[in-house]
């Protein structure tokens, strides 16, 4: 295989520079790997690491600082054919640190190779995520505060099947990237290098210091039998093919007379549990069974387990445009949590709004009909009430039928879930 | 007749798979969630790939790769989202990289109200890219909106290949609403324009007679080169002023010069009329309501509904303010859109009302508003 080195655009890294020995690395790995460029896409970011794409006769995508393993990602579940090497600094590492985390957890079959030269080369040779602290950078003292990172064991606890650390320099560094591309999941090969147009001028550092230094830290040398596991974008496509067609939107046929000739207003007011949000829903259902047009708001607190529970529904024989509450025309109120939340609502309705009142709920002053329902009487519980509320308007011949009730109902319920609603609406209808 | 219950967020999803969305990544954010949600349900089944990234920068990152990969992608955040994944927008455009961003809007500012409404982001998106590049911006108005308005989204990402906003309500993206869907008007889906020369692809060199570069996906038979910095028509980067500039120019004008063809609006004009009112998204139901209410009241009003917001549709919005004295602009903000209706005044004068509390604006509120 020919190497897919671009010789209109040979690297131009300073005399020196490690970068350079990782591009005629990764080119002789790619030709050891028999790959050609329309089977290999480059994803780089920002700094002296980024130029990496243009020195490739491959696909190439060149994106924000950090932000490579993102495109990667994308890349790579859209076509995972494709051999996606990504390359950053270690800038991008420390940038784009979540993204790294995440890389490892997810193991997609991909490569990232972390041009590690410790500091921010392209702009002036600042502190970096890897920086050692006795280093003299651009930072000033700020890089003695803080300890380098060592990303392969950051990677190794964060997932990564595959990590280890080379030097830029080693003889073998080619066959170590082809270890890491041919690895069927997320590889990283952090190599460290030298950047002599900054970080050498401050600081004497010698490929055999680096190398000493090495052998200080936990041992990384390719394959974390531990996190070994199968491969995110395979896995994916075999829990995804499982996952049956969607069910269609429900489609629900105007079968019953219109019931009312303008626009009504309905506010239910409760609390959490009794199922105000599905109860708001049935009556939709059920007002769209007579052609009329919806519109249902919910609100109610993040702890949905607790406070109050309020739907808003709109119904009207023509298109609803404003969605808000105007002048109510029916309130159900079941708990003084969604009563409170909606007071001011009632010192607006006259006597064309019905108020349907759980008996133990109190109401503010208000000029409607009020209709007071015993339903510890009547044995509903709280988790039914919003649901009996319904029967309670059809028996008072307000918007709903018992038909448009019940076809509601078996719209939206099946098997055991149907009877029991069929035999809280029953039981509501048959007591007066 | 038929009719189906859907909230905003549901029938994005289901349009946008409707018009070939085979990619959706997100993070979760309220009101947006159930976009992602109901993408996870939908796209599996159909083929496509549904993530939820490490945070919003990560899942529009994942769109990009995935874009550029050939798929119609698209993600869902809120104002918060937005402001993470500002330098990804500005990549998309730069990298002519075809996208659906929904926004759907909270009220802020900052983390503010999770479950409140607001159109608080209207100039936001506008101007959320470095370089301030134009961006196209679609603003629903009712469920109906969220369906057509999506497939449009998706046309208009594909055809200028850039990153097409929608700017939803969290009042219209989380309110359920009946709809039918048997008599949906939806546009036939646009697919990008592949490159098929024979010659060496230039990435970013549109064919003679037009201002968008054909595609070619990475991963396909041809190596593709996708960049985020200043570069000339081969993907390389340029330092050659004339190229940089004729790149940018080409980038603003690629799709503005062609809104006539994609300014979409409701104009209900009354011949009597000295007030026109404009609004958009969710408060132009009100402003519905409202203007029905003058006209019976014997107060002739006109009213413009914007749903194409960005390119400004200028040449519609001067025509519809020459006949009137007055025009009054209603919107959940404290007065954003309105600097454009201002700078096209020409002298009629400009009312602007605002409000962001959380709630609706009702149409008393605008009534009342056109009447001072």
């Amino acid at each position: 295989m020919s190497n897919l080195i671009n010789r209109q655009r040979p690297p131009v890294f300073c005399p020196g520079c490690s970068h350079e020995r990782a591009v005629q690395s990764l080119d002789h790995s790619l030709q050891v790997l028999d790959l050609s460029g329309e089977q290999v896409a480059i994803v780089t970011d920002i700094g002296c690491s980024g130029l990496f794409d243009t020195f490739f006769n491959t696909h190439a995508l060149h994106g924000l600082h950090g932000r490579s393993l993102t495109y990667a990602a994308g890349l790579k579940m859209a076509a995972p054919r494709l051999t996606v090497i990504v390359v950053m600094g270690d800038g991008g590492l420390g940038i784009g640190g979540a993204h790294v985390l995440a890389a490892c957890r997810r193991n997609l079959d991909m490569t990232l190779l972390v041009l590690n030269n410790f500091n921010y080369g392209m702009t002036g040779g600042q502190c970096s995520a890897t920086t050692p602290q006795e280093a003299v950078t651009a930072s000033g003292f700020l890089n003695r505060l803080e300890p380098p990172l060592d990303i392969c064991t950051v990677a190794a606890a964060a997932g990564a099947p595959w990590a280890a650390r080379f030097l830029a320099t080693e003889q073998t560094l080619s066959d170590k990237i082809a270890e890491a591309i041919r690895y069927p999941g997320f590889a990283l090969l952090d190599i460290w290098g030298v950047c002599p147009g900054r970080y050498l001028r401050r600081n004497r550092t010698s490929l055999k210091q680096l190398k000493e230094k090495m052998t200080r830290l936990p041992e990384a040398t390719g394959r974390i039998p531990v996190n070994e596991r199968p491969e995110f974008g395979a896995a994916y496509r075999r829990e995804s093919s499982k996952i049956p067609p969607a069910e269609p939107v429900l489609q629900v046929e105007t079968t019953f007379p219109l019931t009312i000739s303008t626009r009504h207003d309905v506010l239910l007011l409760g609390a959490a549990g009794q199922h105000i949000n599905t109860a708001g829903e049935i009556f939709c259902l059920a007002a769209m069974t007579a052609g009329l047009q919806v519109t249902q708001k919910n609100d109610y607190p993040i702890t949905v387990l607790r406070g109050h529970s309020i739907s808003e529904v709109v119904v009207s024989p023509s298109p609803i445009d404003y969605t808000g509450i105007e002048i109510a025309r029916v309130i159900v109120a079941l708990a003084a949590a969604g009563v409170s939340r909606r007071q001011s609502l009632f010192s607006r309705i006259d006597d064309d709004c019905l108020v349907i009142k759980a008996s133990e709920v109190t109401v503010p002053p208000h000029s409607g009909r009020e209709v007071r329902v015993d339903f510890d009487r009547m044995a509903i519980a709280p988790a039914n009430r919003a649901l009996a509320s319904l029967a309670i308007l059809v028996r008072e011949n307000v918007i709903l039928t018992e038909k448009m009730l019940l076809t509601a109902l078996n719209l939206a319920f099946t098997g055991k879930r149907l009877q029991e609603a069929r035999a809280v609406i029953e039981r509501c209808l048959a007591s007066q | 007749m038929t009719s189906s219950l859907m909230e905003g967020n549901e029938a994005i999803a289901w349009a946008a798979v409707q018009a070939g969305c085979r990619f959706f990544a997100g993070y979760p954010i309220t009101p947006a969630t159930t976009i992602y949600q109901q993408m996870l349900r939908l796209l599996p089944p159909v083929g496509g790939v549904c993530l939820q990234g490490e945070d919003e920068i990560a899942s529009i990152g994942f769109c990009l790769g995935a874009s550029m990969a050939g798929l119609k992608a698209m993600t869902a955040t809120s104002g918060p989202g937005i402001s993470l994944i500002s330098e990804q927008i500005s990549f998309a455009i730069a990298g002519e990289i075809p996208l659906v961003v929904v926004d759907v809007q909270r009220l802020g500012p900052s983390t503010g109200s999770a479950t409140r409404g607001a159109d608080g982001d209207i100039q936001f998106l506008r101007w959320s890219n470095s370089g301030g590049l134009p961006v196209i911006v679609l603003a629903p108005v009712d469920v109906r909106d969220c369906y057509t308005l999506t497939v449009h989204a998706f046309n208009l990402a594909e055809r200028y290949r850039c990153p097409v906003f929608l700017a939803v309500n969290k009042e219209i993206g989380m309110t359920r609403e009946s709809i039918d869907l048997v008599n949906l008007d939806l546009a036939e889906p646009v697919n990008r324009s592949l490159f098929a020369g024979t010659e060496p692809f230039l990435p970013f060199q549109p064919p003679p007679g037009s201002e968008v570069p054909d595609f070619l996906p990475i991963g396909g038979n041809r190596p593709v080169r996708q960049t985020s910095s200043t570069h000339g028509p081969d993907g390389y980067i340029t330092v050659d002023p004339t190229i940089i500039g004729q790149r940018i120019e080409r980038l603003a004008r690629k799709f503005t010069a062609d809104i006539e063809h994609y300014q979409i609006y409701e104009l209900d004009s009354d011949p009597f009329a000295g007030t026109l009112l404009i609004a958009y998204g969710v408060t132009a139901r009100a402003a519905r309501q409202a203007v029905r209410r003058l006209r019976a009241g014997g107060t002739p009003v006109s009213l413009l509904v914007l749903k194409t917001l960005y390119p400004v549709p200028e040449k519609l919005i001067q025509a519809a303010l020459n006949p009137v004295h007055l025009a009054v602009v209603v919107e959940m903000n404290l007065g954003q859109y309105v600097r454009e209706i201002e700078r096209l005044a020409r002298g009629v004068p400009i009312k602007t009302f605002g409000r962001m509390n959380g709630e609706l604006i009702d149409p008393k509120a605008i009534m009342e508003a056109v009447q001072r």
